[in-house]
């Protein structure tokens, strides 16, 4: 029963990080109808600056802030100069340019930081009063981060006037240029943000498992299959799938198919979520009346 | 009366198709327009031409500025809005989350709570349905929203595209008086599209009538009311 309870406590500390990276793919797919496939790297390139930050002397949260508004720079920039271009192109051409900055994003890594795994600290000390039998200081911590992200979405979404304009960019383009909502720009934004999402995830995760360039590419998986079965256009069901990713893939991982096989129940996940409920379990059904 | 908007040599596309052909036209400001026509002529064309949805060439001057060229955001930033054909409703947001959008481009965000009222003493009904997912609204009722929203701009030019369609007679008889009180008290210049004739004519105080993406015919209202062949072609009497 203790080592039960165990898998479970460290499944719902997983499941934290695979909804960060949930909520991230969702913040682009709400607006492009997109999946974002280089999402992982770059929230593993985030995770190198804010190392490189931390090597460099800076404190740690004044590291995470700075990594966090450069990464929210750079998806801006990226969705500027790399996907306007491809804007109104087919999805396939978008799943080039996302496989290719896949490829671009890790090898710079690569290339800048090497391959050497490296220890990333984690701000929340081992004995922190949080600490608890089942859960460790740092999953309590990062899962407080992600709850404290998840708010300030939905606070950006429901009551500023740019969250609006991008809620209704995302649901009718058309008709948001028509009340004079410069639509790209919002498109820019969701990547700002997806980015500023998978850098904390990033910073979450890299504690745990250690910084290389690969770093994220099973955990995008495990995004994946939170994102598809909370619902794709839904962020709270994106959470909620990663905890239930988290804890599927520990226990089954702990009792029926052994750790080695792990991320075979993201993919099972994926496939059975796209035959038997497309939408997810919290994905929205928008009534219309004609 | 000085020129709102100037129209001259308009041409549109849908990539090679043409679909207007050398079009002039011009709007008085204060007052409304009707653009007639049957189907496939080139009404809804016109509309999305000056919002600069479409591809155009030929020359567009609003309020002395050129809007060729310009993009949709621009243009309405200049004061004209739209609504569009099929309303264009913000399917998933609430009914007042519509109407902020409607205002998105002003900067007296002060007065917007105020010009909300205004369209919730104009169309009570949207007053009731304020939270309520704009989706789920009655045709009637998204037209009235579409107007509001439009209306919250403060525009200097409204564009309507068939606001009648589809609508029971009595709804568009409401909707129609509401237009002529917004026309004649906030002086709110309109270019209005419409396949009901007769209903646009009353309106209006000046048309034009397309065919085939050319201006067949223009004239103030009760001269192209009393038109022979128009009358025989669109009156049906």
């Amino acid at each position: 029963m203790e080592a039960f309870l165990q898998q479970i406590a460290s499944g719902l500390a997983n499941g934290c990080i695979y909804g960060s990276v949930a909520l991230a793919l969702v913040m682009i797919y709400q607006s492009t109808h997109h999946i974002n496939f280089a999402q992982g790297e770059m929230a593993t390139f985030s995770t190198f600056i804010a190392w490189a930050l931390v090597q460099a002397g800076w404190p740690y949260w004044g590291a995470f802030f700075a990594t966090v508004a450069i990464s929210f720079v750079a998806g801006l920039l990226i969705q500027r100069l790399i996907l306007r271009p491809v804007e109104k192109a087919p999805v396939l051409t978008n799943v080039i340019v996302f496989i290719g900055l896949l490829l671009i994003v890790n090898a710079l890594a690569g290339w800048i930081f090497d391959h050497t795994l490296k220890s990333f600290p984690s701000p929340f000390p081992k004995d922190a009063f949080f600490a608890s039998r089942y859960f460790n200081a740092h999953a309590i911590g990062s899962a407080a981060v992600m709850v404290g992200v998840l708010l300030a979405l939905f606070a950006f979404f429901r009551f500023t006037p740019i969250g609006l304009a991008m809620r209704a960019a995302a649901q009718n383009a058309d008709s948001a240029r028509l009340v004079g909502i410069r639509v790209s720009w919002m498109l820019g934004l969701g990547w700002g943000l997806a980015a500023a999402i998978g850098a904390v995830a990033g910073m979450m995760v890299a504690p745990i498992v250690f910084l290389d360039p690969n770093m994220m590419a099973g955990i995008l998986l495990y995004g994946f299959a939170a994102a598809l079965l909370g619902g794709i256009d839904n962020p709270v069901g994106a959470v909620l799938g990663g905890f239930v990713v988290g804890v599927l893939e520990n226990l089954l991982g702990a009792y029926v198919i052994g750790t080695e096989l792990k991320l075979t129940v993201a993919l099972v996940l994926i496939v059975a979520t796209l035959t038997l409920k497309p939408d997810g379990l919290m994905g929205k059904k928008v009534v219309t009346r004609v | 009366m000085q020129k709102l908007l100037e129209v001259s040599g308009l041409n549109a596309a849908y990539g090679a198709t043409k679909v207007l052909h050398d079009i002039n036209f011009s709007l008085e400001a204060g007052q409304i327009t009707a653009i007639l026509g049957a189907n496939g002529a080139g009404k809804t064309t016109t509309l999305r031409s000056l919002c600069q949805t479409v591809k155009t060439t030929g020359s567009i001057v609003f309020d002395g500025q050129q809007l060729i060229g310009k993009s949709t955001e621009s243009v309405v930033r200049m004061g004209i809005a739209h609504v569009p054909e099929g309303r264009g409703t913000f399917t998933a947001l609430s009914t007042e989350e519509n109407l902020r959008l409607g205002a998105y481009v002003r900067a007296d965000k002060a007065e917007l709570a105020h010009d909300m009222e205004k369209a919730f003493t104009r169309f009570p009904i949207l007053k009731q349905r304020r939270h309520q997912q704009a989706g789920t609204l009655s045709g009637g009722e998204q037209q009235m929203l579409a107007i509001s929203r439009a209306l919250m701009l403060r525009p200097k030019l409204l564009l309507l595209d068939e606001p009648s369609f589809g609508l029971a007679p009595l709804i568009v008889a409401e909707i129609f008086r509401i237009m002529r009180t917004i026309n004649q008290e906030d002086k709110v210049s309109m270019l209005l599209v419409e396949q009901n004739a007769s209903l646009a004519l009353d309106l209006a105080h000046h048309a034009y009538l397309l065919e085939t993406g050319k201006v067949a015919l223009s004239g103030p209202s009760d001269q192209i009311k009393n038109d022979e062949s128009v009358r025989k072609a669109y009156l049906g009497y």
